[in-house]
Order: C-alpha cells, then structure tokens, then sequence
C-alpha cells in the first residue's frame, strides 16, 4: 500500500497532464465557515488535478471537507482563496448568472438521496437538465427516454420515482446526470444507499456509460467496497487531501478488496 | 420548466388542495358577504328603483333617506310644477298605515298613495289585476310576499283541537283589508322589489291614500318630477330647490343618499367590512402557511434545480406559476360557490346581490393573497444555498 501512496502528503498535488488534458485544476483553494462566531476552516489548501476520462474518488472521513471540495469543484459554493479551473474556466470571473449557466451546460450531478423530484416520471425527471437548458419539452422527453434505455430502465419511463427501487432510482438519476452530455459528473454518495450488487451495478453503469474521454467523474464516497472502480482515490482529512492511491484496484486485489486496509 | 412546477404543485394533493381551499375560503367569504351587503343596501332604496317613470324626487329639505318622512303642503306641488324645464309633476304619498286583520291582530303597512288621474309611481310588475283596478272604489293593490305572509289569512280552526287546519291562506283578488279603520278591497297582487323594512306593500290612490291616513294637516311625502325633452335633471334639480325652497335630487342622488345614510347611521358596513377583512386574513393565513409548507418541503427539490443550473428568475416564475395556478383555481371556487349560494338560497329572502364590481375586486384580493403567500417561499428559495443538496 505503502508503495503507491504519495510520498509527500502535504504536497498531494498530482500533475497526471501527459496523455490527456485537465477537467479539473485546483491549486491552494481554501473554504471556511462562520458558525456561531467561530470560523471553521473547511478546506485548507487543497490542491488537485482530475484528467479527463478519469473516475475520481474522494474519501474520508466526515467533516474532513470532500462534500465542501465537491461543491466548489461544481461550482455551486464559492473557493475563499486559491485557484479552481473547471475545463479551463474559472468560477471566480463569472456573474452569478454565468456560473448557473456553466453548471447547467458542463456539470450532471448524482445525489446520495437520489432529489428525484418525486411527482415527475422517469422520464420526466431526467428530462428535467434539457428542461433548464431550454430544449422544447417533446426532444427533452424522447432524449431522456433513450437515455433511460442506456442505463437499462427503457421499459420503466413512466414510472414515478416511489415506483423503483432504489437501484433503479439511483440509475435514473444517473441518466439525468448525463442526458445533456457534461463534461463533469460529480457524483456524492451515490451507493451509499444501495446494497453491495446494487451499488455495483451503478458503478458499472457510471465507469461504463458515463466516463468518456472528454468527460471526467468525480465521486465522494465513504463506501470502500466500490474504491476498486476508481482511477485514484484523493484520501481527505482536516480540510487537506493527504493521500493518493493510484490505481486502487490492484491494490484491492493485493489487500482482499480493501483500499485502505 | 413549467408542467415541471405544476406537477412539483400538483403532487403533493393534500397541500395543492390546502392551498385551494385557503384561496377559496377567502373568495367565497369576501364575496358572498359582500354580496349580501350590497344586496343589502339595494333593498334600502328599493322604491326608488320600482318608481322608474320620474327623474326627480322632490322633497322636505331635512329628508335624509326614503323612509324618513317629512310631508309636504298639497300646494308644493304646483309650485314645482311651475318651475321652467318640468314636463309633469305629480304627487305621492308614502306612510306606515295598521292594517286589522282577520284574527283581530294588527300589521304595519307601507302604504303608497300614487296620482289618482295618471297613476304614475305604481308598482313594477303586476301579478293579479290591472293598475287600473285602483279607480275602482276603495281598491288596493297588495304585493305578493305581503298578501302571502303577514296579511295572509288565518286558517280555519278545527273545533275538536282548537288549532288551525292547515298554513295560512294568501289574501287574493276580493278580499277586504282594514286600513286604519277604512274599508279596502284587493283588486290586485304586484310584485315589488324587497325594501330595508319588510312591512307589506299596499297601493292605493293619492286621495284615498290620504283618507286612510290619520288627519294632518300636510300629508304629500314627495313630488315625482318629469323633465322635459332636452333639459338637464341636474340643472332642473337646481333650479327646483332655488324657486321652491325644496329639496330636489335625480333618482340616482336620491338613492346614494339613502345608502350614505345607511352606511353611516348602522353598523351593518363595519358588520359586513369585519367578515369580508376576516376572510381575507384567514384565507392569507391558510394559504401562506400551506404554501410555504409546501415550499419548505420541496426545498431539496429547489436546490437540486438551483445545482443542475435552474436560476432564480426561473424558480421564481416557477413558484409564481405555482401561486397562479392555485390563486386561479380557488377564486374560481370561491366565486363559484357564492354564486351557487345565490342559486341555491332561491326563491328565500336573502339579500344577495353580486354586482361586478365584487368579483373584480375579490380577484385583486386573491392576488394580494397568492402574492403575500407566495412571498416567503420566493424570498426562502431565492435565499437557498444549491449546496443544501450535498447533505444527507
């Protein structure tokens, strides 16, 4: 394990620019809260590079930040200090106006509790994305149908959310991260509600349907069973991203499918 | 975005019909009261209205409303009549007179005594008889509500029980009336608009109305002017009160005044303006509650719009289409249950009169409503952070 950790955890900027372009830079970004009176320090010099065509995990424990870096990543909580570039573009230079643009054109989001809006149908709700980006309400619905299809759930369109499962559901919401085709899919949780078959068939479903050469993934996660789908495992704690694992899956299949075992 | 929103509004049944139910509240209290009030104060000028054929009502200087009377000398009349711009004037009496009846009790009447040769001021519609049955001697005319209820006739009395064998017999065509100690006899039924007072209506001629009447020594309440072709009622009404030292108005003016008078001299405006203010605080309690329940519930739903790239202006129309929907809906409702109230109180007594007016102003209520109920949850969503989506 030892071996593929990086050597210098304070330092776990990882520069993986050869091959392919970057989705995500970020360098030094900081975030911090005000409770109370107190200011708690959210993010603390975070530095990361996600390429595109990589699945991405962030992991650790709770309060150490990846819900914060995820939400700053996708543009929709604003970096104190530092840089953040999503495909190039900085969240910082834009209006307000322009980074709801940006997110609704470049990212798809996947929820630990699916936030499937529950009087739509399948369909519906994956057309929902199109909706916001002012497709006409007949391509939306025939779009998402089809990509229904992809995800396996082609005979269950109609169906509303509290008629599937939660497998099902998951695999809706995910067909809604991707009907507009973003670049970025940023996924929180997304089978922590799942058993272990479940949460694997999603897995599949993301690695397979959803990453592409020009797209990258992004997924907070505590659960280790699904560590084994990742390109790199981003470890956070106390606001710092102290460990990266490379290649997680030959290390699960030299640790007996545990990570950080 | 927007079937969105109305399936977001329409999903979750038993808010969407909270919300309804508020704006209907609201609508049909604000309306159905305001109806009864303004059928209320109709009735107050309800002769005027049946008395269509004059422009001018001439009358004692301190009359303040049409049932505050204040006779006039026989001899005002032809003083008005020699006014410049008057086409004709006739004389009318107007006075509560007892009638006996058959089982020895006494009723109030409103007796109206119209010109003997013209017969100008009679009643509107004529069920029974002919008006021109009042040149008969000692003939009245009855309205029909009078002649059925208060001056209707007793029964026979069973002699085993001592109670009477069925409901009262309505006073018909023939039958005799004792006015203030004077024979009369019914040679017709009318209908006339309902009054503020609910005493019969009993027609009869100025001359024999005026024998009926106890002795004084001035007994003309009004002068009913006609103004001729061309001539101002207005200026006429001027020229009127400067040459006769009378008070003169158009039956419009006359009317006002005596709602003026009503609404001022009663409490029925603060009566009625306390129910209408009520429903409109209830409705907006009911519906603002439920309708920012119903946003705090979706609030997740919002912020996972808000994160996939739905801005505020485009939550903001989705939540007014939202307000619009059930403000629509339950004005509706609302309007269209105090309409059906009308329809179903029928042939009853109720004051009920739904001038456009009150619909029109309703609606601008629903709107003050949907608007103030909306407000929060616009105010709460704009506010939402889309991070909320992130936590568990």
């Amino acid at each position: 394990m030892t071996s593929i950790m990086n050597e210098h955890p304070q330092a776990a900027r990882i520069h993986e620019t050869a091959g392919r372009g970057l989705a995500i830079h970020c360098s030094g970004v900081t975030k911090g809260f005000t409770a109370g009176g107190n200011t708690i320090r959210a993010l603390r010099g975070i530095d990361l590079d996600v390429r595109l065509g990589e699945l991405a995990m962030l992991v650790g424990p709770s309060g150490c930040g990846k819900t914060t870096l995820i939400s700053v990543v996708a543009g929709i909580l604003d970096r104190d200090e530092g840089e953040c570039r999503v495909f190039g573009q900085d969240f910082a230079t834009m209006s307000a106006r322009q980074k709801t643009r940006f997110r609704g054109q470049t990212v798809g989001f996947v929820f630990q509790q699916f936030n499937l809006l529950p009087a739509l149908t399948a369909a519906q709700n994956v057309a929902v994305p199109l909706l916001i980006n002012g497709v006409a309400h007949a391509a939306a619905i025939k779009a998402a149908k089809e990509m229904l299809d992809r995800v396996g759930l082609g005979e269950r369109t109609e169906s509303l959310p509290k008629q599937l499962s939660g497998g099902q559901q998951q695999r809706v919401a995910i067909a809604r991260a991707m009907v507009h085709r973003p670049r970025l899919i940023v996924c929180d949780e997304p089978t922590s509600a799942l058993d272990h078959e479940t949460g694997h068939t999603v897995m599949r479903l993301l690695k397979n349907v959803a990453l592409d050469e020009d797209r990258a993934l992004v997924i907070v996660t505590h659960d280790a069973r699904i560590f084994g789908f990742a390109d790199r495992i981003f470890k956070m704690d106390d606001g710092r991203i102290v460990d990266v694992v490379r290649n997680p899956s030959a290390s699960i299949g030299a640790s007996g499918g545990d990570a950080h075992a | 975005m927007n079937l969105v929103a109305l399936r977001m509004l329409m999903g979750d049944k038993a808010k969407y019909l909270g919300i309804i139910f508020g704006v209907a509240f609201a609508s049909l209290l604000m309306t159905q009261q305001a109806s009864i009030f303004v059928g209320l104060m109709t009735r107050t000028f309800g002769f005027v209205s049946d008395t269509g054929q004059p422009d001018i009502w001439v009358m004692d200087p301190k009359v303040q409303f049409i049932d505050d009377l204040k006779p006039l000398q026989d001899t005002m009349l032809y003083r008005v009549r020699g006014v410049e711009g008057v086409d004709w004037a006739v004389p009318l009496y107007k006075g509560l007179l007892r009638a006996r009846l058959d089982n020895g009790n006494f009723q109030t009447c409103n007796v109206i005594g119209i010109d003997d040769g013209t017969l100008i001021g009679g009643p509107p519609e004529m069920i029974e008889g002919s008006l021109a049955d009042l040149r008969r001697a000692d003939s009245v005319i009855v309205d029909i509500v009078g002649a059925s209820t208060r001056l209707a006739k007793q029964p026979p009395i069973d002699p085993a029980t001592g109670k009477p064998i069925g409901p009262r017999v309505p006073l018909k065509v023939g039958d005799f009336l004792e006015l203030n100690d004077n024979r009369a006899v019914v040679v017709g039924i009318c209908r006339v608009s309902r009054t503020f007072q609910s005493q019969p209506v009993v027609y009869t001629t100025y001359t024999r109305a005026t024998t009926f009447a106890p002795r004084e020594r001035r007994l003309m309440t009004f002068v009913l002017v006609k103004s001729k072709p061309g001539t101002d009622t207005r200026e006429l009404c001027v020229r009127i009160r400067q040459t006769t030292g009378l008070a003169a108005y158009t039956s419009g003016e006359f009317s006002w005044m005596t709602v003026l008078y009503f609404m001022r001299f009663t409490g029925i405006p603060i009566n009625f303006g306390i129910s209408v203010i009520l429903g409109f605080l209830v409705g907006t309690a009911i519906a603002g509650q439920t309708f920012y329940n119903f946003t705090l519930d979706n609030l997740k739903q919002f912020g996972a719009l808000k994160a996939m790239g739905a801005g505020n202006l485009r939550l903001l129309g989705m939540i007014m289409l939202q307000a619009l929907v059930v403000g629509l809906i339950g004005y509706g409702v609302g309007v269209g249950a105090a309409a059906s109230f009308k329809y179903l109180s029928g042939q009853s007594e109720l004051a009920f009169r739904m001038i456009w007016q009150i619909p029109a102003i309703t609606a601008c209520a629903v709107t003050v409503i949907v608007v103030l109920a909306s407000l929060l949850s616009i105010i709460k969503v704009i506010r939402l952070e889309p991070a909320i989506v992130f936590k568990g």
